[in-house]
């Protein structure tokens, strides 16, 4: 005679719909008695001991450690009334008065174990009548259960163990071990395991960051508010393109550990980052060509190709520039403003720009038209980071001295932090780009697609110069203008570098032509 | 009542913590408090004794049982034995007790059978004891709330005439009781300021066992609890909660000061909740396991056995006999759950007011033609319980209308 009695997974919280299987503590044909713990489970709130509501010998175990199941699933499956298991079982013995009917839940809770574990449950033993002693048990008088249970004496040897659900020593042990380990190995932290500030975790729902892909820097391996605005930067990338920001991702350069990888071949240090569609061996790096490189190289491209280039070249005597400079950083109006020689370049080039007007136009080959305009947008070439980018100035010729001044130093600095938005780099007109930078003298650049004009300029440096038939030590630079010669004919090419030269030679002439 | 003090020491460590039984079972003299326990025998603390195990036994299984899915939740007072053994025998018979939520320890010394409270735990009820025939009110679920609710019946204990008049066995007092976390709600400080202002025979008692959930008591005051009534003129003591003796004397001699209209006192009794707050949380998420083992060592119901056992009032047998019973009472407790009847849901009309209501009959009126619409189409089983809640609606009506 058996009498069958399932164990299902209950609710150890308050709400709790599932729970992990952390560990089985019973198998087939170990005798339980009533509060002996026969599986540990972790839910979302702890881990927990479910102690055996009944005593009995175990026949089946319808679960494996890792399993996930749904509160209500079986779980163990004890008889009662095994032979010898259970020398005196609690309630009143096998219901055999009205037969209980047919259990109903027999086959569901086999189901349901299916579906929660995944594997499939062994049929469910041909009878289900005996599938359930609770009615015979809930109708005992608690008199009659305590005398029956004094007479099992190998529930009483155990009695004073793991009675509390939580407390059992090993079990706390074994659950830190496993979520050290979670740590160590894997990055990927359950969404519910990452710690973070309430605050925190708003800006990161906010800005749609998922707390997963934030690198922790906070104490304890907290995310904060840092890492959240970081993790943001990082995320722009992901963007289309087109509106948002001008980086399409993380690392449109090569990995910054590529020299490191050049310098010594057996050097595994990749950065941590990982860069997808990289790959590399021993004596060679690929990198999907995207982003900036990708941006780049098709401007470069388009515009070399299509529209002819022509570059003319001039020496400048930068003194009385360099000079006004000098006197601009010295004086209290521009305490705050950081005056470079780019800047009075920049000036003279709107000067010019308004005394050759022709030249801000662009080609537009689809409406066979020259479009003239009556604005310049004012590039400026930023070598970042992350690569080459050519924010521009909205309105540059409507500005003054400082405010072109304040304009490049803003674009500069948003550039390098790489947080140019794409908007900032439309609709240029005439770009200029400061190869002096990196210390050398002159180069031919090319033209920004869309634009007929870019005016380059060397490194300034001190060189011997002739004034009133006398050889003296000039600041000189070489300016270089590459200009689109469909629309732009050598003669006004020229006419505009020479007056941009001009005013370089002698700033005053900006108050006379500006 | 030099004992309890009503000025704050400059530095929070000199705040004395009184303690008459060592964890090791050495006892302590102690002028005022050994006057106060001087009665008890040895009898009486092997009561104690047994009350603490018979009161962890139930604790553990109903702590099993909701593993079991037989109770929502359970808030096991695992460790806080003696402080609630302790103050519950203190208290005289007419006294009022007012309980947390975690109090069983107290309902045990009240009389209070264990499976009463689990009914509230199971859901099916919402208490049920006698509060006026048990002096003890129920549970209170909301943190502080019971505590100016506890310092308005003792304020109408003193217009009864039922303080001061010297008759110890007659005059009567009221016993709040509250933890370290509830210390901080406002209730609290209300509660402090009609007790002082009316001085009304009220004692406050706070199990401080160490967190609140998760928040230890010193992320939540910078002084020791004593002291925080110290500001109202509230004197106040802090005593070893693990120490049945010193609790026993602390809150006898407060409730008889309260009752002989001295005015209300504080006790913070310093204990450990050894289990999680509730079955539903995992304390080793936020305490360390040495702390764990560090009050384990401080067990209130070992130090009383090491006690008795010096004093060789205590034998093998009976301690064997305890833990048998308390064994057979966790068995009773497993049996007598499953036999609990789930409550008819007409019954939710019947204690809302102590008088018929109208807004409550119309209500109880509506559901009961909504439930009949099941009746209808049901088969022989529903109408079975429709016979059986018609019973009860009558029986409920009754009710009402007494």
């Amino acid at each position: 005679m058996s009498t069958l009695v399932m164990i299902t997974l209950t609710d150890p919280g308050e709400g709790l719909t599932e729970a992990e299987i952390l560990d089985i503590k019973v198998g087939v044909g170990d005798t339980v008695a009533i509060n002996d713990p026969v599986i540990e489970v972790e839910t979302a709130k702890s881990a927990v001991e479910l102690p055996s509501h009944i005593a009995g010998r175990v026949t089946r175990v319808l679960v494996a450690v890792g399993d996930e199941v749904q509160v209500g699933a079986p779980l163990i499956e004890v008889d009662t009334d095994a032979d010898g298991a259970s020398p005196a079982p609690a309630p009143a013995p096998a219901p055999a008065d009205a037969a209980p009917a047919p259990d109903p839940s027999a086959e569901e809770l086999a189901a349901q174990a299916q579906e929660a574990t995944g594997e499939t449950a062994a049929p469910v033993d041909a009878a289900p009548s005996a599938a359930s002693t609770a009615p015979a048990e809930s109708t005992a008088p608690a008199e009659s259960a305590a005398p029956a249970e004094s007479a099992a004496p190998a529930a009483e040897d155990e009695q004073p163990k793991n009675l509390v659900g939580y407390g059992a020593r090993h079990s706390s042990a074994r659950r830190r071990r496993r979520a050290a380990a979670q740590e160590g190995e894997d990055q990927q932290v359950p969404i519910d395991r990452i710690l973070a500030k309430p605050p925190v975790r708003k800006l990161a729902r906010d800005l749609g960051i998922a707390l997963a892909d934030v690198f922790a820097t906070g104490p304890g391996g907290t995310v904060t508010r840092e890492d959240v605005l970081a993790a943001q930067q990082r995320a722009i990338g992901d963007e289309m393109p087109g509106d948002g920001d001008y980086f399409p991702d993380e690392s449109p350069q090569a990995p910054a550990s590529l020299h490191g990888t050049m310098k010594s071949a057996t050097s595994q240090s990749m950065n941590q980052q990982s860069f997808s569609g990289v790959t590399s061996d021993d004596r060679t790096t690929r990198v999907p060509i995207r982003s900036v490189r990708k941006r780049t190289a098709e401007a470069m491209v388009s515009s070399a190709f299509t529209a002819p280039h022509v570059t003319v070249f001039n020496e400048v005597d930068m003194t009385a520039t360099m000079d006004l400079v000098r006197s601009l950083r010295a004086s209290r109006e521009w305490a705050d403003v950081k005056i470079s020689p780019l800047a009075i370049v920049a000036k003279a080039l709107l000067v010019a720009i308004r005394r050759n007007p022709e030249v801000n136009a662009s080609w537009d080959e689809s409406a066979q038209e020259i479009v003239y305009k009556h604005f310049v947008n004012l590039g400026i070439a930023a070598a970042t980071p992350r690569g080459l980018i050519v924010p521009n100035i909205k309105d540059a010729h409507l500005l003054t001295l400082k405010e072109l001044a304040e304009g490049i130093n803003d674009l500069a600095k948003t550039a390098r932090s790489g947080s140019t938005p794409l908007s900032a780099t439309r609709n240029g007109t005439i770009t200029v780009t400061n190869f002096g930078v990196f210390g050398i003298d002159s180069g031919t650049p090319i033209l920004n697609p869309g634009e007929s004009v870019i005016l380059g300029m060397g490194a300034v440096k001190q060189k011997p110069w002739a004034v009133d038939g006398k050889i003296e030590i000039r600041e000189v630079t070489q300016l270089a203008l590459s200009f689109d010669h469909r629309l732009i004919d050598g003669a006004l090419g020229s006419e505009l570098l020479r007056d941009v030269s001009a005013v370089l030679e002698q700033p005053q002439l900006g108050l006379v032509w500006g | 009542m030099s004992v309890f003090r009503t000025t704050i020491p400059e530095h929070a460590d000199d705040e004395p913590l009184i303690q008459l039984v060592a964890p090791d079972g050495t006892r302590t003299p102690h002028e005022e408090l050994d006057a106060a326990v001087a009665h008890l025998t040895g009898e009486d603390l092997r009561r104690y004794y047994r009350d603490m195990v018979m009161i962890r036994a139930a604790d553990l299984e109903a702590t099993s049982l909701q593993r079991q899915g037989q109770l929502g939740l359970w808030a096991s007072a695992l460790g806080q034995e003696a402080a609630q053994i302790g103050a519950g025998h203190a208290a005289r018979t007419q006294d009022y007790l007012v309980p947390t939520y975690r109090e069983h320890g107290i309902a045990w010394a009240r009389g209070i059978e264990p499976w009463r409270l689990l009914d509230v735990w199971r859901g099916i009820a919402h208490g049920s004891y006698d509060p006026y025939e048990l002096r003890t009110h129920p549970y209170m679920l909301v943190l502080g709330a019971q505590v100016p609710q506890a310092v308005g019946y003792a304020m109408g204990l003193q217009r009864d005439g039922l303080v001061g008049t010297g008759d110890l066995e007659s005059d009567t007092a009221v016993l709040t009781l509250f933890g370290d976390g509830s210390s901080s709600e406002g209730e609290v400080s209300e509660g402090f300021t009609f007790a002082a202002s009316f001085q009304a025979p009220t004692v406050f008692f706070t199990q401080n066992n160490q967190w609140a959930i998760s928040v230890p008591t010193t992320v939540q005051s910078r002084v020791p609890l004593a002291q925080r009534s110290r500001g109202w003129g509230i004197p106040s003591v802090r005593i070893d909660g693990n120490d049945v003796l010193a609790v026993y004397g602390a809150v006898r001699l407060a409730l008889d000061a309260a009752r002989e209209g001295e005015g209300p006192s504080y006790i913070e009794a310093v204990t450990y909740r050894m289990a999680a707050h509730t079955t539903s949380d995992d304390p080793t998420r936020y305490r360390a396991r040495a702390e764990e083992e560090e009050w384990a060592a401080k067990d209130p119901i070992d130090r009383l056995r090491r006690y008795l056992e010096t004093q060789d009032e205590i034998d093998e047998e009976f301690i064997g006999h305890c833990e048998e019973e308390g064994h057979d009472l966790a068995m009773a407790l497993h049996h007598e759950i499953h036999a609990m009847a789930d409550p008819d849901p007409i019954e939710i009309f019947s204690h809302v007011y102590a008088d018929p209501h109208p807004l409550v009959e119309a209500e109880r009126a509506e559901f009961e033609r909504y439930r009949s619409q099941f009746e209808d189409a049901g088969d022989q089983a529903d109408a079975g319980s429709a016979a059986d809640s018609a019973a009860a609606d009558s029986t409920a009506a009754e009710e009402g209308r007494r």
